[in-house]
């Protein structure tokens, strides 16, 4: 019988076949930890399992950008830890204050690669399947494993697979809208201890994989693959040639959605598949529109949203803040003219990182406030306090609802 | 005798431990005092070491946030009972020695506030006349966390777990 992705990587990393349900130890292509996470993981790899050196200096990297910069003592603590940790250690690949977001610059500086397994000490490193790498989140200890011995033990995970068909009939709708029309259908648990396969979407950038995959956590998924092509190798990658799909593998679980018919989506509080039309919460008043994270801070992402603003104003009771996703993006964004576009209607800048996403700095919400987010995950006190309230939504839903005040289609804008 | 706490479907980490409370902000490792702060501020203080945490489906959806198992672990909590665990929170538990048990049936027969007799080595909960017998995790799962954590384990045994 065939191989799934997952399957077939995992093989490649065992040195033996496996198959769904098999206990396996793997060697690991790359491992990473943030400021949020990496302090525990340092604490866990010397203090508790002993080891004084990482397995391969090269195959590690750092990032601090979940609170940059700094925002009081503590969190400038912690990275400095990461900092003198790297220099100790040798690890080149650290990305300090306003480089950009760990799952973004894993892909734009080329740090994962297809066909290897990736550990994140972050839930969203299964944004790596965008370019065929199993990457998979990890917890703090799992993570101090990988930094001190290259390996990590998995269960081979059965597969979900998702086939789209067509292409979005409205340039509107976008891949963020398809992963909230999938959490829906699937549910928040649909692909728990699962990996995601997405089928039939050759005709998606490497930026929007990132945003499909990145997604697939938020339903429980343990890594989401889309089969690696000529648009991954177009973006600098080595697709190794036994990473493609088999005619016979075998998938738990199939589910097939139309792209075609798909209208655009927002995640209301305060679970991701709390989802239904923009259209359809039309009436609710916006007070915070936040662009940026993982999953939609691209220049993509941007300059979408800028070409709605262009030449308007945002309404006036709305603070709209962007956060790109990278220093690249907001450089190129300056260089074409996107910021300034931003600036005009209204908006204002964060540093590159994760920004307001996890309510701890750079935009946290106060009890009652409403934020369309185009980030990941709305559950409660997610920004701040337990009763503001997140809705999820792609850029071009987020821009056109900064410039009515109310959640609204782009459709209709 | 241990008192069940009681959780719906869902809960998340940032629940758990919501991101302001995080080690990289407060700077002290010790998250404990902030388990479940704002879904349950009474949490963290009248929690007794040996109380159980019962729960629906999902339960530690989200962010791979190790410091939210290690409040649940600081408050001393011998077990979590849940329909579905999610798998970052699963593997995280399983690291620290937290024993988890998947079972839909024991949680529809317990309520919160309920005072039961748990038994990690039996996998049982006796709750008045009736003893529960908790459909038990795979054998290395519970061999990981007999060991009190994959840590411990693997200083042990000098190998990660591999089922057979």
């Amino acid at each position: 019988m065939g191989q799934t992705l997952s399957e077939k990587i995992l093989s490649y990393a065992a040195g033996k076949p496996v198959h769904a349900g098999d206990l396996v130890v793997v060697d690991v292509g790359t491992a990473m930890a943030t400021d949020a996470t990496g302090p525990a993981v340092i604490k866990v790899m010397k203090n508790e399992l002993g080891a004084q050196r990482v397995f391969d200096p090269a195959r590690i990297a750092l990032f601090a950008d979940h609170v940059v910069p700094a925002a009081n003592i503590a969190s400038a603590d912690a990275q400095k830890t990461l900092r003198s940790f790297s220099a100790e250690q040798g690890i080149g690949h650290f990305y300090d204050w306003g480089a950009g977001i760990c799952h973004q610059l894993l892909i734009q500086e080329h740090l994962v690669r297809p066909g290897e397994v990736f550990v994140g000490a972050d839930s969203h490193s299964t944004t790596a399947g965008a370019v065929g790498t199993f990457g998979t989140g990890m917890g703090a200890t799992d993570t101090a494993m990988v930094f001190a011995t290259g390996k990590t033990w998995l269960k081979v995970p059965e597969t979900l697979r998702i086939i789209v068909h067509g292409r979005f009939s409205h340039p509107m709708v976008t891949v963020k809208d398809l992963s909230l029309k999938i959490a829906n259908t699937i549910g928040i648990d649909g692909a728990t201890y699962m990996a995601v396969e997405v089928h039939n979407v050759g005709w998606m950038s490497v930026p929007e994989r990132m945003t499909m995959c990145g997604m697939t956590t938020e339903f429980g998924a343990k890594a989401g693959l889309i089969p690696p092509d000529d648009v991954v190798r177009a973006y600098g990658f080595d697709v190794p040639s036994w990473l493609t799909v088999a005619d016979d593998a075998s998938y738990a679980r199939t589910i097939e959605i139309d792209a075609a018919s798909l209208v655009p989506q927002v995640a209301m509080p305060s679970e991701v598949d709390n989802v239904a039309d923009a259209d359809a919460v039309s009436n609710v008043a916006v007070d915070v529109v936040f662009l940026g994270t993982c999953t939609n801070g691209r220049l993509e992402d941007l300059r979408a949203a800028a070409d709605i603003l262009r030449g308007k104003h945002i309404n006036q009771r709305v603070r709209m803040i962007v956060v790109p996703a990278s220093h690249q993006v907001l450089e190129q964004a300056s260089r074409e003219g996107i910021l300034t576009d931003l600036l005009a209607a209204g908006a204002t800048l964060g540093t590159p990182g994760c920004g307001p996403c996890i309510g701890r700095h750079m935009g946290v919400l106060s009890a009652g406030e409403v934020c369309v987010s185009t980030g990941n995950r709305n559950f409660p006190g997610r920004m701040g306090s337990p009763q503001a309230r997140i809705y999820l939504a792609s850029p071009q839903t987020a821009a056109v609802s900064a410039l009515t005040g109310y959640i609204t289609d782009p459709r209709n804008a | 005798m241990a008192r069940v706490w009681k959780f719906g479907d869902d809960i998340d980490t940032d629940q758990m431990v919501p991101g302001r409370y995080a080690p990289i902000l407060t700077g002290d490792d010790n998250t404990g005092k902030y388990c479940f702060i704002e879904r349950r501020p009474e949490f963290a203080k009248e929690v007794q070491p040996g109380d159980i945490i019962v729960a629906g489906r999902n339960f530690g959806c989200g962010s791979s946030r190790e410091y939210a198992p290690v409040a649940i672990k600081q408050c001393g909590i011998a077990a979590i009972i849940a329909e579905s665990v999610a798998r970052i929170f699963y593997r995280n538990c399983i690291n620290l020695g937290i024993p988890v048990f998947e079972d839909p049936s024991a949680v529809q027969a317990l309520a919160d506030g309920d005072t039961v007799t748990f038994d990690v080595l039996q996998g049982t909960v006796q709750h008045g006349n009736r003893l529960l017998l908790l459909t038990p995790p795979a054998p290395f799962v519970q061999a990981i966390v007999r060991e009190g954590g994959i840590v411990p384990y693997y200083l042990k045994y000098k190998r990660f777990p591999t089922g057979e």
